[in-house]
């Protein structure tokens, strides 16, 4: 295995609510490589979205250590996350919503460098035509392409997604997962994933971490070996896929 | 758009229809009465308007008033709105600020800005600083109280977005929780204007003033010039409608994306 982007090692996390307490994460620990494709999935409520937010800075974990490589050259390391709603600013065209989080990270970043990025960017989500459009005049894959954008446009050395694609349809879902795995070919981005959709996570991973229910611990780490780009229909990935319904029915 | 253009256009009509309807009344009722104190004529009235730079009761004329009132909201609206708009960011960004501030402005909000009168003409003298006070004081509690809210009303996930590209909390403050309060804190600014507005025109009727609409109104009516003080109360009612509409064309154009997210 390559070195690791990404390490957690036993992260835990007790929510607290006055006198009660649930417990939630109970030492989780993995690693995600450089280029990888890694999906979490588990039981409805298990934490899989605590977990993400903690890697991303929005939580703080009660214990247990994340070490992460920097992914750009300032030796800053830099998770950007994706969330299931576009979370794209209203009141900013798509170019400047891409570009929000490059003009916050690099500061003083030139004008040309930042328009060169964006350009490369919506030519890669296929949002050009759109660059100066509104959110709210885009559909929701075109929505949640600009938003993967903006979460590109920082060079992560990780894209942390939170469910990203289960508001959309089924045709819009499958064209952004296949652009996961043409982004991971052309930019060399590592990718987490939570999803509660086996076969998204066949689909897109290298390997699935499956959780159990709460609190939650890493039950099972599935390597998919099978070649991109896959096919639902494979007889293979139909025995993968009951083998993964049936490992988190079995942990709820 | 051809087809919304006619229904507004409609709407336009069935609005000034009423205004016509009462007009119509108000003339029927004048030429009955016979009387310039009760009811004057639409026609006294209209040539007072007609004259907008003739000096009306002998002193300045309406635009001149006019403008004095203008300059006096103006100037009110704008420094309320720079005092307003900081400190309900700070309100309600903060919990803490907003424990601490709560009880004050609570208290202080429900009273009439025109009460504050007399503590205006002992501080500042007769004038032009009393007036401006009374109609800050009117001005400010719509927008500092429509900025907290606007401010309290961010999504959460919109700030989020910042914290993961680790904004500090100024630019938090700076990209998104001003743009996302801003259509909130546009309708403080709207109510406020109309409030400062009436404001000035009250404060204006105090005495030692020389000048503007309100002024104009009550000097007016110590000569018995009804008609002067109908044309003021149409100056009055115009420029309030055109401030508005302003603001609503502003609101439509700025944050067309409300609503709509």
């Amino acid at each position: 295995m390559m070195e690791p982007v990404l390490s957690l090692n036993g992260i835990t996390k007790t929510f607290r609510d006055g006198e009660k307490s649930c417990p939630a994460l109970a030492g989780i620990s993995f690693e995600v490589a450089a280029r990888e494709i890694v999906c979490i999935m588990g039981p409805s409520g298990c934490g899989k979205s605590t977990l993400l937010r903690i890697i991303g800075g929005l939580d703080s974990a009660d214990a247990g250590t994340i070490d992460q490589a920097s992914g750009n050259k300032d030796g800053k390391p830099s998770a950007a996350m994706v969330f299931q709603d576009h979370a794209l600013f209203p009141w900013l065209t798509v170019y400047e919503n891409i570009v929000y989080g490059l003009r916050l990270s690099v500061q003083n970043l030139p004008e040309e460098e930042i328009a060169k990025r964006a350009e490369s960017l919506l030519d890669l989500t296929h949002l050009t035509a759109f660059a100066l459009s509104y959110p709210h005049q885009l559909s929701g894959g075109m929505k949640q392409r600009a938003s993967v954008a903006r979460a590109l446009a920082i060079k992560p050395s990780i894209l942390l997604m939170d469910e990203p694609f289960s508001a959309l349809d089924t045709f819009t879902r499958r064209e952004l997962e296949d652009e996961v795995v043409r982004i991971r070919q052309d930019l060399k981005t590592t990718f987490l994933m939570v999803t509660h959709n086996p076969e998204e996570a066949i689909y897109l991973a290298d390997r699935i971490v499956i959780l159990s229910g709460r609190p939650a611990i890493v039950s099972d780490i599935l390597q998919i070996d099978l070649p991109y780009p896959r096919d639902p229909a494979d007889p293979a990935f139909i025995r993968i896929r009951e083998q993964v319904t049936r490992m988190i029915r079995g942990k709820a | 758009m051809v087809l919304i253009s006619k229904q507004s256009i409609r709407d336009y009509g069935k609005g000034l229809a009423l205004i016509v309807i009462l007009l119509i009344v108000w003339e029927g009722l004048a030429l009955l009465i016979q009387n310039n104190y009760i009811l004057p004529r639409l026609g006294e009235i209209l040539s007072v308007l007609l004259q907008p730079a003739a000096p009306v009761l002998g002193g300045e004329s309406l635009i001149q008033n006019t403008i004095q009132s203008l300059k006096e909201v103006l100037t009110g609206f704008l420094c309320a709105a720079a005092i307003a708009i900081p400190l309900g960011l700070l309100i309600g960004w903060s919990k803490e600020v907003q424990t601490y501030l709560n009880p004050t402005i609570q208290i202080l909000r429900p009273v009439p800005p025109i009460a504050w009168m007399p503590f205006a003409i002992a501080w500042f003298g007769i004038g032009f600083h009393s007036i401006l006070f009374i109609i800050g004081m009117g001005a400010f509690f719509p927008i500092l109280i429509n900025t907290v809210d606007g401010v309290q009303g961010v999504r959460l996930r919109w700030i989020e977005v910042a914290v993961t590209f680790h904004a500090t909390e100024f630019e938090q403050l700076r990209t998104v929780i001003l743009p996302g309060a801003l259509p909130v804190i546009w309708t403080g600014l709207r109510v406020s204007f109309g409030v400062a507005w009436m404001c000035v025109v009250a404060a204006e009727m105090l005495p030692g003033t020389t000048a503007g609409l309100g002024y104009l109104i009550m000097y007016a009516y110590n000569l018995g010039q009804l008609q002067v003080i109908g044309a003021g109360m149409i100056i009055i009612g115009v420029i309030g409608l055109g401030a508005d509409t302003l603001f609503r064309a502003g609101q439509e154009r700025l944050f067309g994306w409300q609503g709509k997210e």
